[in-house]
Parts: C-alpha cells; structure tokens; sequence
C-alpha cells in the first residue's frame, strides 16, 4: 500500500510518490531493541526532523539506510520501490548521502581532492573540470567554498560544507545529516539552513537529526519523534509546538518509587566555579561551568551526551586539563580547603582527598577487562606500603565482600572481569570506588545498560553513601531516575549550565528544555 | 554455503594445549612430506635425525641446553616491553650493543685488572650499553609518541654497522675482518668454566634470571603497573599511574637484559663478537614470548621447542648434505603451525546456517 501525496512542486501540483519510505523497521543489537516498528516517509522538496533524546535510535535507523547497519525487519521503498540497501555502496547508487556527525576528510587534501577522492569517474585524474563542477554545485545552493583550500586550514562548518558538497558531487538526492548542527555556531547554523531551504526548492529530500527543538521547528516540515527505540508518531511542524514535542520525545512521567531521604546537615564539600577546558580540536567543551556539591545529597547532572559531563568529571577527578576555574574541596576532617585544579589523581589523593570517581566507560577506564577480580580491587590501592611487592590478601578478601554483597554473579574471584555481564561489572566497579569510603562520589552513567534490579542495587548504594553523608555527583541521561533519585540537578547545555533545579520541584519538560536550550555560541568552532 | 569466523573465549587449558600439540604434529607431517617429496627420504628417517640433532650426543644436549638459555635469556628481555604493548622489535640491536660493550672490555681491559673485577665491568658495560640503546626509543614513545616499532628496528641496523666498523678495526690478525677469539691464553673476561661444563654458568644466571622475572612481573608493584600500562592506558592514567615514567623504567629492564644476554653469548660462549653474534635471537625471542603469553616459566618450553626444531633442522640439512635454506624451509614449515594454532585457540570456524526465510 503506497501513500500517494498531493504536493506542490516548480509551478504544478502532482501526485508524487516519497522519495523515501520506511515500514516497520526493526533493528536488534543482541538483546537491545534499537529501533522498534519505526515508520518514516519523506518526499521530494521537504525536509525532516528527527528528533529523540540520546540512544533512541536515531543514528542507528540513518545508518540502515545508508548501508551501514541492515534491517531485521521491515521494508524501505525507494521512489516506490522496495529496494535492500546493503551497503554504503548501494545507498550511494540509491542517491542516498549522509553526512556523519563526525566528518571523514583526509586533512592534507584540498576540499576538490576530497570531494573527488575514490570515485570511479574520469573527474578523478581532471581537477580542473572537478573544481569547474564543485563551483557550480556551490553557487547552485549558495555555499561558500574554496576548492584549493586544504582540510586542516578550514574552520569545522567549512568542513561540513565539503561533506555536503561531496555528496551532491555524486549525485545525491536524498540528503540524511546526523546533527549537522552540534558544531555550529548560530550564524553558521543560519547559512547552513539557508542553504537547506535552497536544496529543499531544488526538490532534494532532506532527513535531519537533532535535539535542538527551536531548530526542528525552524527548518523542518515534518518531524517524527523516536523514544527508546520505538516510533512514538510524526506530526506537521506548523501545527506543533516546544511542549507538545518535548511531551513526546522524554514521554508521560513514570513513577520508579526510588527512596530518597533528605539531606541531612548538607555542607558545601566541592565548589566548581568557573571552569573553562577546550578538546583537541579547539572547541569549547566546558563554559563557565560553576556549581556546588554538598555532603548528604545527591547531585544530578544531566544534558544531551557530549554537553561536557565527561570532561566535568574528568576535570574534578584530575584526568582533564583546564584553561581557568576552581575546584575547591573542603576537607570535612581538617576543615582546610585544598584546590584539585589541574593536579594529577595521585596529587589529589595525596592531599587527603577522598574523591571516587565511576567513569562511564567501565572496562576502558574504571576497570581492566583482562585481569580477575582480585587484582581489579588493587587497582586503587596497591601503592600502598613501602614493599616492592603487591600486596593481595586484603584486595581479596575486599572482592570476596564485595561479591557477597552484591550479589554478583561470577564463577570466582580468579576470573577476569572481562566475562561478567554488565550489571556485574558494574557492581564490582562501585563497590571498589565506595569501599575507599570517599566524601566524594562521582558516577557517569552508573546504570547504563543495567536490568531493573542492577540498576536499583546502584541507586540503594548511591542513597546509602549520601545517607552516610557522601556527597554525590550522578551524571545520568534517564530524566525520570534523575527526577526520582537526585536532591537538586544541575543541567548542562553544549558545555554550559542552563539551570539548576531542585529536583521535588520540577519536571521533565522543565529539565528537558533546559538540556535542549541553545545559547549564542558566539566563538564556538573557532578560526 | 560457506564458513564464518567466530571469536570465541574461555577455552579450558587443556583443550588449548590439545590444540597446540596437534599443530606441531601437523607441522611435523607436513615437514616430513616436503623432505620427502624434495629428497626422497623416509619420514621417520626425518624424525630420527632431527631427535639425533638435538639428543644425539652429550655434547649436542649441552648444545642444545645452551641455545634455550641463550634465547631464553633475549626472551625474557623482551617480555616486560610486551606486556606493556611497547612493540620492541630491537633486542637484536640490544643485545648487540651489549656483546660489542663486552668484547671492547675484553680487549682493553684484559690485562689491566683481575679477572673477577673485569666480568663485573663487562657485565654492568653490557647493560649499560644495552639500556642506552633501549630507552632512547622509549624516550621519544614518551615525549613525541614516535612509533616505538620503526625506531628499534632502525636502532638494530646502527647497532650491526656499528659492530661492523669495530670488528673491522679491531680484527685480529690486522685485516682478516675478524676479531678472532680474545683472549685465548689469559681466558681474561671468560665466565669461568664451572664442574667442567662450559656452558652450565650461562644456563644457570638464565635459570636464575627466569625465575626473577616471573616473581618481578607477577608479584611486584612494577610488574602490575607494567600490565595495566599494556591493558589499558586509560586505567592506568585514571589510577594515577606515570605512564611514561613506566615505559622508560620498562625499556631500561629490557635493555639492561638484552644486555646479559649480549654478555653470556661473547664472555660465556663465543669470546668473540661478529656482526651476527646474535643470529636472530632477538627476533625468534618476540615468538618464544608471545606463544608463552608473556609467561617466563612457559617460556622456558616454548624456547625448547624453537630451539630442538633449530637444530633438528640443522642435522637433517647435514644428514642430506644440503644447504642452511633447506633446515630453514623445515624450521619456517614448522613455527607456521605453531603459530597458526592461536588462531584456532582464538577463534571458530563455524559452518553458516541456511537462512532462515520468513
């Protein structure tokens, strides 16, 4: 059954059938539904906006129709036709483009190279006649390129013009772009759109990803809404609005019943103020971050992935350089004040400091995959002593407790932690971090990829130590459990806090249009 | 149809050793159907003249002994830079520099001191020498991130000029192009020869050295730090740990043993030095460690191993009256299957199932 819509197109009106439809795609990963049953048409000259919170699928349905993933069910048709997209090959010779979130150039290469790199056509050996062509696409939808200039001397928007601009070379006419604004400034992001609206009057199709909700409702025509894997429906852009769409994407409120007791005698124990760290590629990953945790409380972070939790944490756990700011930690036991910025974990540890730090990525950072349990919870501590030797009984009969109780499941303590399953590593990781009995206790994401019980054996572990008077640093992307679990929450927007809110008082749509609220990134992506 | 490659994990040892077993036989098999079919020769003529060649005499079993601790030794310097994941594929060029460091102690310090003074100025010149030649390129892995692969393998051909040049200038006699053997009347820097073995002092230090190892890096602060360092260099920086304090400290230990084994090959075996002292040592070493898991007591068989199918090879070269490329080709035949059974400890090969139509 094919959808037929009226639409008006260069002066006529026609029937026309979408340049792209999905039907009751499904996609798997083991046991994680990805996607689930998601439904999509979009048709020539008008643009989409996908919208979903972090892990709702959104990447993973782009990347089945761009060949990268294949579909466990469902159909994609084609300008009508059900076709099987394979490959990124066979996307391509569907005239399907999409331009990744992060670019693939090659940096000493000029934008003509890279837009000409691996095709078979006899552009390839005549670069003349290949810049002739990028200059006529580029004045074609109003972009602004210059052909010879190499990739390592372009600012990031330039880049993403090249990618886009790579795509049309070859043809491409239904247009995907995986949150082609993240790395935008809002003057950029301005010109982009622009040239959006010029390739949409050209009758491309265009799919976009996003979670900035002022940008859906600016460029888009349609915007289909993804949560949790599943199709949650697709309304007309001019007859929604911010609530309706944050109301579909975060979804009803849901009560989890997690405790949470007040905070007793909370006490400021780590001021933040003012920290200011730029990545690699010179782009501003913390603004002016400033907050205080205080002891017997549970402080939520939350933000889109990628707002600048990781760094945050990084940075108070001495793992991540910063340009300027404070951190002050005040030692509860000699009431002296020390500042953690910029020193090693060793430095830190050695002032007396007792910090514990759950980094998000469990077998890469907090833990080591290919070592037993043992030798896992010696990780923090084996230092100790002056012996030239390792001490292991006590790490021993600290793995035997910690499996005791928590309940993980592990054939011995001999095994290596590699072989758990992720609720049990996870516990043992937690267990380590809370058995230094810290006064302050940072988790990334402590209940990702967890079942229901691992994740509420978690946060009666995270309640126990703020009930001990721990303060607690939860960075967490499930607004309900942050709702539910955390005393005040600080929201974090592309590496700045938008707000923060005391947690009884507040809602979802509240936090979830601070995480989406966009500021004028005036220098951001610079040079 | 067809077949698809699965990773698979927690096999138990003794099916792992199965494996392994099964390989070499097979590479034994097929060694002896190209002896065969290149010479005509019985098989089990073959198998007897390789068990000849490594067993036959006392002598050949001194030998072959010998061999083991020798490579052993080079194995064993090897091991902690891979555990750490530091690709230090220059022990040739190490141990090298090591055996030159000795022999020049030989030469101009032979008659100047006694004995027992000179060997403890060898040895430490050997591991100095040989540290040197290690650490530069972990210096510029911990400062510059320099690929620490090409930088020791380009260390081995200045290591090999170098002795070059020096066996050249200090040839005896005066431009035969060999240094010749030092010393041969004062036996001055000779490891003294002990209950009239020669070679028994070199296996002992190995034996010694070998324990040593498996004690440093199982059971000490730095042997821990050197395999969180080789798992995961996010964890180690997480833990506070130095990383590229730990990657200097490492290849100074590597060095400082290919250093040894630099001494135990000139003062302990051959009282000379010739560009190819070492004679890949420093390369099958990379092999002995790997197959062992980077265990040295595991090493100890894996060096046998290596070392029995050397000079097995060798004899049945010998027996035929063919060339060294012959027990190459035989030896070549047979560390393929050796290593070609990790695969299968690693991974399955599984027959793909029919697609399942809707």
């Amino acid at each position: 059954m094919l959808r037929l819509q009226s639409f008006y197109y260069g002066g006529f009106t026609v029937a026309e059938v979408p340049a792209i439809e999905l039907k009751n795609i499904t996609k798997t990963f083991g046991e994680v539904v990805a996607n689930k049953d998601v439904c999509l048409t979009v048709n020539r000259g008008e643009i989409l906006s996908i919208l979903g919170e972090n892990g709702s699928g959104k990447t993973t349905l782009m990347n089945m129709i761009s060949g990268i993933y294949f579909p466990d069910h469902g159909q994609i048709f084609i300008d009508g036709k059900e076709v099987k997209i394979k490959s990124p090959k066979d996307a391509f010779e569907y005239k399907i483009g999409m331009i990744h979130q992060h670019f693939k150039l090659v940096d000493v290469f000029t934008a003509a190279e890279n837009i000409v790199l691996g095709l078979k056509d006899e552009g390839r050996y005549n670069l003349k006649k290949s810049t002739s062509k990028i200059k006529a696409i580029a004045d074609l939808y109003g972009f602004e390129l210059d052909p010879n200039k190499k990739i390592y001397e372009m600012s990031v928007s330039e880049k993403q013009t090249v990618e886009i601009i790579k795509v049309l070379y070859r043809g491409a006419d239904i247009l995907i772009l995986d949150e082609p604004t993240a790395v935008l400034t809002p003057q950029e992001t301005q010109r982009l759109f622009a040239v959006l609206r010029r390739m949409k009057a050209d009758g491309k199709a265009i799919i976009i990803i996003t979670h900035k909700l002022h940008e859906v409702l600016s460029i888009s025509d349609h915007v289909a809404v993804l949560r949790k894997g599943e199709y949650i429906g697709t309304v007309e852009t001019s007859e929604t609005n911010e609530s309706e769409l944050t109301e579909m994407m975060v979804g009803k409120k849901i009560t989890l019943n997690i405790d949470r007791s007040d905070p007793v005698n909370p006490v400021d124990r780590l001021i933040v103020a003012g920290l200011n760290c730029t990545n690699h590629d010179g782009v501003k990953v913390l603004d002016n971050v400033s907050f205080t945790a205080k002891s017997g409380e549970i402080l939520g972070i939350a933000g889109i992935a990628g707002s600048g939790q990781r760094e945050l944490l990084e940075a108070i756990a001495g793992l991540q350089y910063l340009d300027s700011g404070e951190i002050i930690y005040n030692n509860p036991k000699t009431e002296e004040q020390e500042n953690l910025r910029n020193k090693t974990p060793i430095q830190i540890r050695e002032l007396g400091v007792r910090l514990s730090f759950v980094p998000e990525d469990r077998l890469g950072m907090g833990l080591v995959g290919n070592m037993d349990l043992t030798d896992n919870m010696m990780l923090r501590s084996y230092k100790k002593g002056k012996s030239a030797f390792l001490e292991r009984s006590n790490p021993k009969k600290l793995a035997e407790k910690i499996v005791e109780d928590l309940d993980v499941v592990t054939p011995s303590i001999s095994t290596p932690v590699r072989r758990l399953s992720g609720g049990n590593v996870q516990k043992i990781l937690v267990g380590r971090e809370i058995s230094a009995s810290p006064s302050v206790l940072m988790a990334a994401y402590p209940v990702r990829g967890l079942d229901i019980n691992s994740s509420y054996t978690i946060y009666n572990l995270l309640n126990e130590q703020k009930e001990k008077g721990v303060a607690v640093i939860f960075v967490g992307e499930d607004l309900d459990v942050l709702v539910e679990l955390c005393d005040r929450i600080v929201v974090l927007s592309s590496g700045k806090v938008t707000g923060v809110v005391d947690a009884r008082n507040t809602t979802k749509e509240e936090i979830g249009l601070l995480m989406t609220k966009a500021f004028g990134k005036s220098e951001g992506g610079k040079k | 149809m067809g077949f698809h490659v699965i990773k698979r994990d927690g096999v138990p040892t003794w099916k792992k050793w199965l494996i392994r077993v099964v390989s070499v036989v097979l590479g034994l098999l097929v060694s002896s159907i190209v002896t065969l079919v290149l010479t005509g020769t019985n098989p089990l003529d073959v198998f007897s003249y390789m068990l000849k060649g490594a067993f036959g005499s006392e002598r050949r079993m001194w030998s072959l002994a010998q061999g083991i601790a020798i490579l052993l030794c080079v194995s064993l310097a090897v091991t902690p830079a891979f555990k750490m994941k530091f690709w230090n594929i220059g022990a040739e060029g190490q141990a090298l520099i090591g055996g030159l460091a000795s022999v020049t102690c030989m030469i101009f310090l032979g008659d100047k001191m006694p004995n027992w003074l000179l060997l403890i100025v060898m040895i430490f010149s050997s591991m100095a020498a040989s540290a040197i030649w290690a650490v530069v390129p972990a210096l510029f892995k911990a400062r510059w991130q320099t690929n620490e692969t090409l930088f020791t393998l380009m260390m081995n051909y200045i290591a090999i000029q170098l002795v070059s040049f020096f066996v050249y200038k200090w040839s005896n006699p005066i431009g035969s192009g060999k240094i010749g053997v030092v010393n041969p009347n004062t036996h001055s820097g000779w490891l003294p020869v002990i209950a009239d073995k020669s070679y028994l002092l070199n296996i002992i230090v190995v034996l010694i050295l070998t324990i040593v190892m498996y004690i440093y890096l199982k059971y000490s602060k730095h042997g821990y730090e050197i395999s969180v360092v080789g798992e995961s260099e996010n964890t180690a920086k997480y833990i506070g740990i130095n990383v590229r304090k730990v990657i200097v400290r490492t290849m100074i230990l590597s060095g400082a043993l290919c250093g040894i084994a630099g001494f135990l090959l000139v003062s302990g075996t051959d009282h000379t030095l010739t560009r190819d002292t070492i004679a890949g040592r420093g390369f099958t070493a990379i092999m002995v460690s790997w197959l062992a898991k980077f265990n040295p007591i595991t090493m100890i068989l894996t060096a046998f191993i290596l070392v029995f199918f050397q000079k097995g090879a060798t004899e049945i070269s010998t027996q035929m009256g063919l060339n060294d490329s012959f027990s190459e080709i035989i030896m070549g035949i047979v560390i393929f299957f050796i290593i070609g059974s990790e695969f299968f400890i690693n991974y399955k090969i599984k027959k793909n199932e029919k697609e399942v139509k809707e």
